[in-house]
Formats: C-alpha cells, structure tokens, sequence
C-alpha cells in the first residue's frame, strides 16, 4: 500500500483559486466609489442564542409513577455539554431495581386507567403535552443544542417543531384506531420499553411515546447517557399535563438500565433506535418471548446523482444530507455516487460549498455544523478518518477554524473510493462523506444494494421515470428524489435489511402498538 | 473543461430551500453596519417615470450627495438611474462627484423596436455621458427562441457602448422559468454583459432572491469556465434594509468577496436608501429617528 504517498497527496489538496485573487479581469471602468468591506471578509458577527431564559436544574432523578424520584443506585452522573466540555447537570443513574420499578408503575398505569380510557380522551392528554412542548419551544431547542451540540438552527427549525407535530398527528389518531384498521378492532399491547439515541433526543422521544401513548400503551422510556435533558424536561410537561401517573415512565442511565428494561417480563413490547449490534442484542433477549419489537439501526445511504439532474440543488442536496446534525443521522446520505462524466464538477461544487459551511458554537444562529455529541464519538470518527488514509482514499477537509474547546469536527470528503473500502461499508456517523462515481443505472443500483443496510437513499435527476425505476429496485425503507432529509409525522419511516424492521410515523406507526 | 453553457436544469423548489437558508443568517452589530454601508454604496438610485423632469433629476442628483448629511461615514450611493434624455441634467449635477450616470436605453422598458433605433438611443446616451448603459433584451425574440438574435444584438450594443459598462436586463418577470432565466443570463454573459441585471421595474414581479440566486450561479459558472468576472443588478422590489442584508448574504455565500463591491454588485431601487439610511442611523444613535428625517426625492 502506497500509504505515505497517500498521506502526502492530502496534504497538497487545498483550495481553489479564489474570485478576485489572482485570475480577476480589470473591470472597463473602476467603481463609482469603493467601500471597503474591512480588508476583505464579511465575517458574520457572532449572534449567540440566549440561554438566560431557560432553567436546568443541577440535578434530575428518575421520573417515575408521575413523580421525580432518587435511584435506588443512589449513583447520579454528569450530563456535559460537547461543546464547551463543561458539566450541565448531574443525572440519576437507573439500575435493574428502578427499571422495576419504572416497568409495574407502568403496567399498573395500564391495568388501571390508561389501557381502559377511550380514545378520545386520550386524545386530549396528548394534544395537551403538544401545545405544552409548542410553548416552550424556544427553552427545549436551546438545551438540545447545550446538552447535545447541534446547531441551534436546526434545533429550532427541525428538531422541536417536528416533536411537537408528532405529537398532534398522533393525537387526533387515538380516536381513529378503528379507521386506521377497519373491522380489526386494534387492542393495546401493554407497557412499551423504548430506548432512544443521542442524535435527536427529543424528536426520538416523541416518535415513540406519541403513537404508544395513542394507541392506549403505556411506557417506560430511556433516553441516551449523553443527552438526557430535554426527555427530562418533556418529563416535567408530562408532570403538567395532568397525565395519569405511569403512563410515561422516564428513566435515564446507561446500557444495563437498557437491557433491564428489553428482559423485564412485563414488557409487551420493545421499541428501540440506535446502533446495529445492539439490535441484533435485543433480537436474541427477546428471542422466544411473547414481545414484540421495532428496531431502527444503523444506515449507509446511497445518495447518488445522475448527470440530468439540478446539479446545484443536487449539491445542497448532498450536503443535507450527510452534514445535518454533524452527520449523526442513522439516514444520512454517506455513500455518494456520482455519474462519472458529472463528478469533478460535483465535486468542485460541492467543495466550494463547503467552504461558506460555519462549523462552531451550536448556539450561534449561524452556526450550520454544530459539536460532534460525545468525546467518544469524536474518536470513532477520527477512527474512520485515518482508516480512510490507510485505505488510500483521499482526504478533504473544508478550510475552517474549529474553536479550541469542544468535541468539533471539520466536514469532510473522501474522494476516489470504492465499495471495497472500509469507510464506504461501516456507518460513521459524522460530517464524513465516501464519494464513488458509476457509470451506468445497473451500476449504481446494484452497488446502492450491496450493503447489509437499507434504511434511506436519494436520487438525483430531472427524469420522472429514471426516479420511479429507482424507487421500486432500491432495497431501501425511505427514497427521497430530488431532495434529503426531509421527515414529516405523517409519513412511515423505517429500514430493510440490517437497518431493521417496522415502521415509526404514519399510519404505519400505529401497527407497532397494537394486536390485530 | 467548459462546463458552462450546458443545458442546465434547475429544481425551483431547491432554489427556495436555499434561499430560506440564506434568510436564516443572522446579521448583527459590527456585521450589520457593515453590510448596511455596503448595500448603500451599491444602489443605483433610480427614476424611470414618463413624467420626469429636469427638475426631478436634479433633486435626485442632490439627494445621492447627501443622504445624510448628519450621519458620519456614509457612502455615497453608486449611480444615479435615468432615461437617456436626462443623461446631460443627471451628468451637470453630479460633476463634483465620484456616482456615475447610468441610462436606460434600446427601447426600455419593452424593448420593442429596431436594431438601428436601439443602437441611437444608446449612442445618444453615451455621447451625453452616460457611464453606463441599462439595456433590455428582446423577450419576444427570446421566447421565439431566436436567441441568436437575442445575442446579436447585445453585442451590437455592447459595441456602441464603448467604454461604459453594459447591463444587460432579462426582465425575468416576463421569462416565466428559472430555466429561461439561466438560458439568458448565458446569452448575455455570452454575448458582452459587464452586468445582467433582473428587471425594468415595470413588470411584476421584479427583482426575487431566486432569480437573482439562478443569475449568480450563471455568473459564478461563467468565472468559473473562463475567469472572468460578471456583475450582477437585482432591481425593482428591493425596499428594506433587510431584504438588501439577504441579498447581500446570498452574493457573499454564492460569488464570494471579490463581488462585494458596487463594482460588480448593485441595487436597482429607488426607496431602498432611505430605509438603509434608517437603520444606520438607528445603529449610530441607538434609536430610530423620524422617516421625515429623511429626504424623499
């Protein structure tokens, strides 16, 4: 392997000759008069979101049975923030006894009042906490930015509303159940244990708990170690919300908490989003039991582009795609094919692009790349992006300054890859990008499918039939044409192959939740 | 490898995802002044009325030397706008001064007449003066998909213009498509443009971020092909300080620094200075003052 030659070829990429630098013609006639724009960057100046309006308190204890209560573990852990490294709060640390706990306030939740409530009253309960999250919006956008590092932008913009939305579409389905599944008089399961990840903390939480809530089950949830704070906060709604006590049930802690909830027997039914191997875990705990179970995993999209399609939207469309949320999205578009004859133009697009991209404090409303969420992540990534250089792919990382605190991570390229290359098969989860080019459409479908996952891909071209001849043969749960990214409550989301199985929004979201 | 001039497809509803991005950016405090400062200077201050007069351009001349006087450090706007019989009056006025004169001409605003008459009205206002010269295309043609003709005859003006600048109006509120938008930013850029410029200012819609965006790319395609360097004019619709910041972010994060000067940059707008003139002043002394503080010729 021509490793060193590898490395040096990485060094040497840098960027293109800037307008007006050296290449610039002589205007016919010089300006009316010139304004200097300081010597020569419009810098946007910093415009920090306030966070004086939001309390977080210095220590959170498990909520469960409708109150807030100490761990049995007596154990609290830190909740830090990614991007300054400092603590925010110390959580309650859940062991098998509070997952107990949490798990027959539930069920008695369930047999008591909840699993006998007419769906129309459910349905006020959970407009209720819809409305309640709406009003705070501004308070639960700022603290997943704090607790978790994406930029405020998104936070605002995405994050939070689309919580809130699935909370109003779920609603006004509680009452509908016999038209979702006419003549099939859908029953509640019982208690739902649902096990959320770091990426969107407060989307994932309302994606579960809205349709299980709807459906009349009741739940214990666990949100991530490293981002536990907004699924607290929405405890505190659901506190104010008048919810009867154990319908939701929030616990937070690590990975034996997780499992305690997947072995507990009075769980009826296991939904879980995060990684991969933890899936193929909770598949073989719940292995000869009567649970049921929905796992969305892991992903490696294939994001390809044809030579027809709006190159610069398909650009933006690129960048959507794997550099929302730091790249900490399990659909993110991470496996780029581009058509051979379009790809240096694509690429010096997309490079160019990537250059006005402001990598910083998740704060700032301009912020377009926030923290990378977890020390830890933040060496998985570093991982892939030696393996990368190993591999003898080659490396390029846009021109920005990333502030000296906090776990950061500059958006990157990785050009002339193949699908035999490490870093184009296994999901990183970062601002990180494997470019391939093809050739042909049997091409591109077949290497879109050789993967073990299947969880979203996206097409670009300006033909209408090139896309629906894509739809149908790429073995992937979501196909976005023409755009990334984009969730809405009413549409169904979820993998084939190793990226998992059911389907969370829509209605399609309900069938988890129910028997028929 | 030219990769301009290609046929170019364009997803409308990308632009706009865009352009909303665009209008999230957050101009604030040292940033803001500074674009604000810059947007003024960029303004072509314009009047296209029938009933224009002597007068009238005069008082316009006036105004474009001091906006406001009682503000420090403003600049002054870039040119003065007017039709080619006002070119003398707008040239006497602003002798004093660094803004230029710019003209309509070739049959402004629709464009509808002869080469021969079109190549007078712009040699009449070069030989007034006029530092540059705000043509319009012929639509028709172009919608005919004559752009051969199209192309003609911008060279044919650009060759009477001599050493004024050329702006090359597409008057894309009547192009209907950002396709056709593209298709004739290439045509003029092609042809001889110094500037490709979106309206008149008597169609609606005028001026739009994503027009102008569809332009900018065409432009940044252009230099991209060529290293050579185009300017850009949105005019008509553009009124707030605002809306001037958003534009500008869109120029910044599109084109880059070397476009962020009134040499390759300007507004076509006619009340956008007083509210720029607002908001500066709003920033120097920490409140708003008055809109009659203002002059409104």
């Amino acid at each position: 392997m021509a490793t060193t030659k590898q490395t040096t070829r990485t060094k040497t990429v840098s960027s293109e000759v800037k307008p007006g630098q050296k290449k610039t013609t002589k205007s016919t006639s010089s300006a009316a008069q010139k304004v200097s724009l300081t010597n020569n960057t419009w810098s946007y100046a910093a415009a920090p979101e306030s966070t004086d309006h939001i309390s977080i308190k210095e220590q959170y204890d498990l909520f469960i049975n409708g109150k807030f209560v100490k761990p049995n573990s007596k154990k609290y852990f830190d909740t830090i923030s990614p991007s300054t490294e400092k603590k925010i709060s110390a959580i309650a640390e859940a062991n098998e006894k509070d997952i107990d706990l949490a798990v027959k306030s539930a069920k008695a939740a369930y047999d008591n009042t909840w699993g006998k409530m007419p769906g129309k009253e459910r349905a006020k309960y959970i407009y209720r906490i819809a409305r309640l999250m709406q009003e705070r919006a501004r308070e639960f956008a700022v603290i997943e930015s704090m607790d978790g590092g994406k930029p405020i932008r998104e936070s605002r913009d995405i994050d939070i509303p689309l919580a809130c939305n699935h909370f109003f579409y779920y609603a006004g389905w509680a009452d509908k159940l016999e038209y979702a599944f006419p003549n099939r008089h859908p029953k509640p399961l019982g208690v739902a244990g649902q096990i959320i990840p770091w990426n969107f903390p407060l989307l994932m939480a309302a994606w579960k708990i809205a349709p299980a809530l709807a459906t009349g089950n009741t739940v214990v949830l666990k949100p991530a170690e490293t981002t536990p704070l907004t699924a607290l906060k929405l405890a505190e709604i659901i506190q104010e919300s008048g919810l009867p006590d154990g319908v939701v049930n929030i616990v937070t802690g690590f990975g034996n908490a997780g499992a305690a909830i997947v072995n507990h027997p009075l769980v009826n039914k296991v939904a879980f989003t995060g990684s991969t191997p933890i899936g193929k875990y909770i598949q073989k705990a719940i292995a000869g039991t009567n649970k049921k179970a929905t796992l969305e995993l892991g992903g490696k999209a294939a994001h390809i582009i044809f030579d027809d399609a709006p190159i610069d939207q398909a650009v933006e469309g690129i960048v959507n795609g794997i550099f929302f949320n730091q790249g900490h999205v399990c659909c993110a578009g991470s496996r780029l094919f581009v058509q051979e004859n379009i790809a240096d133009l694509v690429i010096k697009k997309l490079k160019r692009r990537m250059e006005t991209l402001i990598v910083g404090d998740p704060l700032d409303k301009n912020t377009d790349i926030g923290a990378i969420n977890s020390k830890e992540q933040l060496e998985k990534i570093k991982y892939y992006l030696n393996l990368g250089q190993k591999e003898g792919a080659e490396m390029y990382q846009s021109n920005c300054a990333l502030p000296s605190k906090g776990y950061f991570c500059k958006p990157t390229l990785f050009l002339h890859t193949s699908q035999s290359h490490r870093i184009v098969q296994e999901e990183i989860f970062g601002p990180v990008l494997a470019i391939q080019t093809f050739r042909t459409i049997e091409e591109v479908i077949e290497k879109a499918n050789n993967i073990p996952y299947g969880l979203s891909a996206g097409v670009w071209t300006d033909k209408g039939s090139k896309i629906f001849n894509l739809t149908t043969k790429l073995r992937a749960g979501v196909v976005w044409a023409n755009t990334y990214n984009k969730f809405d409550p009413t549409s169904p989301f979820g993998g084939y192959k190793e990226s998992g199985f059911g389907r969370e929004g829509g209605i399609h979201g309900l069938m988890g939740y129910v028997k028929i | 490898m030219m990769h301009f001039s290609q046929l170019v497809s364009i997803d409308q509803l990308g632009i706009e995802e865009r352009i909303a991005r665009f209008n999230t950016r957050s101009i604030k405090k040292a940033s803001k002044v500074q674009g604000l400062k810059l947007a003024l200077s960029m303004i072509d201050l314009t009047t296209l009325e029938g009933k224009d007069t002597q007068g009238k351009v005069k008082q316009l001349c006036y105004k474009a030397q001091h906006i406001a006087d009682d503000l420090n450090n403003l600049p002054t706007v870039a040119a003065i706008c007017v039709y080619p019989n006002h070119v003398k009056t707008a040239k006497k006025s602003l002798m004093n001064s660094t803004i230029k004169v710019a003209s309509v001409a070739t049959a402004f605003p629709s464009g509808n007449s002869s080469l021969k008459i079109k190549l007078a009205d712009t040699r009449m206002a070069v030989d007034h003066g006029a530092d540059e010269v705000d043509m319009v295309i012929s639509r028709g043609q172009f919608l005919e998909g004559n752009y051969r003709y199209v192309s003609d005859e911008i060279s044919a003006i650009k060759e009477a213009c001599g050493n004024a600048r050329l702006k090359v109006i597409l008057e894309t509120g009547e192009l209907s498509t950002l396709e056709n938008v593209r298709k004739a930013s290439e045509i003029a850029i092609l042809a001889g443009a110094d500037f490709i410029k979106t309206s008149t200012g008597k169609i609606s819609p005028a001026a739009t971020m994503p027009v102008t965006y569809v332009m900018l790319q065409t432009i940044r395609d252009y230099y991209d092909a060529t290293g050579k360097m185009v300017g850009m004019k949105p005019a008509g619709g553009i009124s707030t300080a605002k809306s001037a910041l958003q534009y500008l972010v869109m120029l910044y994060e599109t084109l880059g620094d070397a476009w962020m000067t009134n040499e390759w940059f300007r507004f076509g707008a006619s009340s956008l200075a007083n509210d720029i003139v607002m908001q500066l002043a709003k920033e120097e002394k920490g409140v708003y003052y008055s809109a009659d503080y203002i002059s409104k010729d």
